[in-house]
Formats: C-alpha cells, structure tokens, sequence
C-alpha cells in the first residue's frame, strides 16, 4: 500500500496497552528518520522538545549514545522548583533506525514509583515520513501500571491541570 | 477514597486474569456469586475475595436482594482508566508536538547550508 503525504493535523500518537507488561507509543513525523534520530541522541535538541507538561524545563540532560553508553535526564518545576529524573543506558544504538535502553525513574521531590523499563525505540521511514514506534516494557503488570500512573497524578497534577486548560482553549 | 487511590485501586484490580474474566462475564449481564463461580475451578470463597477487590475498585456493585446479591459491571470506574491513558497520551502528544516544530527549523536549516554549499562548490 503507498503511503499518502501524512498532513499536518493527521499527526496523532497513539498509545496501547498491547498485553500485560508494556506501553506504546506510535507517532508519525514530516522528517526524514537521520532527523528524528538525532532529535532524539542530541542533548541539545532533546532539551528542546521532551519536556512534558508546561511550566517544566530540562536542565540536566546528559547522553552518551552507544551500546553501554549511560544516559541522565532531569526535569524542573518552573512553579516550585520541584525535581525528578530518569537515567539509565543504551543497549542498542543504530543509526538511524533503533535504540533501546534501560530506564531508571529518580522520583526526586516528586514521590512515586516506576521501576526499570526497557525502552526499545524504532524509526521506520516512507515517503519522507517517519514512523516512530517507542515499546515501553516493564516487568509486570503492577510495575507498568504504577509507572503510568505516577507520571500521570502524582507529580506533574499542577502541569496536567495547565495541559487540561491548554486542550480545553484548543477545543475551543 | 480519592481520585488517585480509586484508579489505584482499579488498575489493581484489573491487574488479575480471573478479575478481567469476571468483568467480561458481567458486561453480558448481572450474575450472582454462584454463577460467576461456575466457569472458575475455584471456591466461593475464593470468588468472592476477587469480587471485595473489584467492589472496592467500584468496578461491581452488589444488588439489595439479601438472598442472591447479584453483581453488577460499573463501566465508569473503566472510563476513568481510559482517561488516565488519554492524559498519557496527551502528555506525549505536547512532546511531539514540540518535535514537529523542532524538526521543521532542523529541516530548513539543512535546505539552506545545501544551497550555501552548492554555492560555494560553484564559485570555487
């Protein structure tokens, strides 16, 4: 089947819950994968854009690309300077179509628990767009389950209240 | 409860093969403890300690009549799993939305060092 130019207001994540132990997330993008790729790898570019809710910023974010490279990722409260991070290390890097790595969350001053997740990200590219397909995998069902919830409710609730009126302006 | 310890409390719940049995059978209709019990090897007792998971949950609710209490399937307590998983999906949506932007910049800063280069290659 031939991919039709995706347009812009048909980007749209999905995230399943496919069976008991993982997450994903599918979404589409107008750029060729060595972009996404590197919009991913670079710290730089990745302090731009992986910052979550609004009113939060990246001030640590530390990347050594390769198998057995380490990684750490730390976020702030603009509002009350609360912290949290994740940190870990590759397993896999090949550019520009896979990384997989282990993930570890530091609940910092917000609470709550997440356990270790393997996070096995893929880029497929068609027609200039590029298909990235991140799969989330935790040991159990509980653990996945705790992990969602916990970036969900327990320390970004002030940010998601923000993101609510965000979608809600958005709605008009 | 709160809102954080009922959608604890739901997830726990669904997180059990014979609990997500039990709420696939009750989607078909209410149906007391002794006719959940039937397709399970397993003792009333036993069906019923699942149950006091999913009532706490407010995934069942149990009927007045003293005698049978038939059980009921509360799909709200499910629609706020599924909107747990929407915020998720948001969540992830403002990243990506952030990337798009991001790549755009990325894409029109390549265009235009190819066509400084090109021009370069040519004076030289």
């Amino acid at each position: 089947m031939k991919t039709q130019p995706t347009s812009r207001t048909a980007l749209k994540s999905t995230v399943a819950l496919p069976n008991d132990c993982d997450v994903v997330v599918v979404r589409a993008f107008n750029a060729p994968r060595e972009l996404v790729f590197d919009a991913w790898t670079r710290p730089a570019l990745v302090q731009r854009w992986l910052l979550g809710p609004p009113g939060w910023t990246m001030p640590v974010c530390e990347m050594d690309v390769r198998p057995g490279g380490k990684y750490r990722w730390r976020w702030r409260s603009e509002a009350d300077g609360k912290e949290f991070g994740f940190s870990g290390e590759f397993r896999e890097v090949v550019r520009p179509s896979r990384i997989v790595h282990v993930e570890r969350y530091d609940s910092g001053d917000v609470g709550g628990t997440m356990g270790e997740a393997l996070v096995t990200s893929e880029l497929i590219e068609n027609d200039g767009v590029t298909t990235h397909t991140m799969t989330i995998h935790y040991e159990s069902q509980e653990v996945r389950d705790a992990a969602v919830k916990t970036g969900m409710t327990d320390g970004m609730e002030m940010g998601y209240q923000r993101l609510d009126e965000l979608l809600a302006e958005q709605r008009g | 409860m709160n809102a954080v310890d009922r959608l604890n409390a739901t997830f726990l719940a669904l997180a059990d093969p014979t609990r997500r049995a039990i709420l696939a059978r009750l989607a078909l209709g209410e149906a007391s403890v002794t006719e959940l019990a039937e397709p399970f090897d397993m003792s009333q007792p036993a069906i019923s300690k699942h149950l006091k998971m999913l009532e706490r949950a407010g995934l069942v609710s149990r009927g007045r009549d003293a005698q049978r209490r038939p059980c009921r399937l509360e799909a709200q307590a499910l629609e706020a799993a599924f909107v747990w998983l929407e915020r998720y999906r948001q969540l992830w949506d403002m990243n990506f939305t952030r990337l798009d932007s991001l790549l755009d910049e990325l894409q029109a800063t390549n265009k235009v060092s190819k066509r400084r280069s090109k021009k370069t290659a040519k004076r030289s």
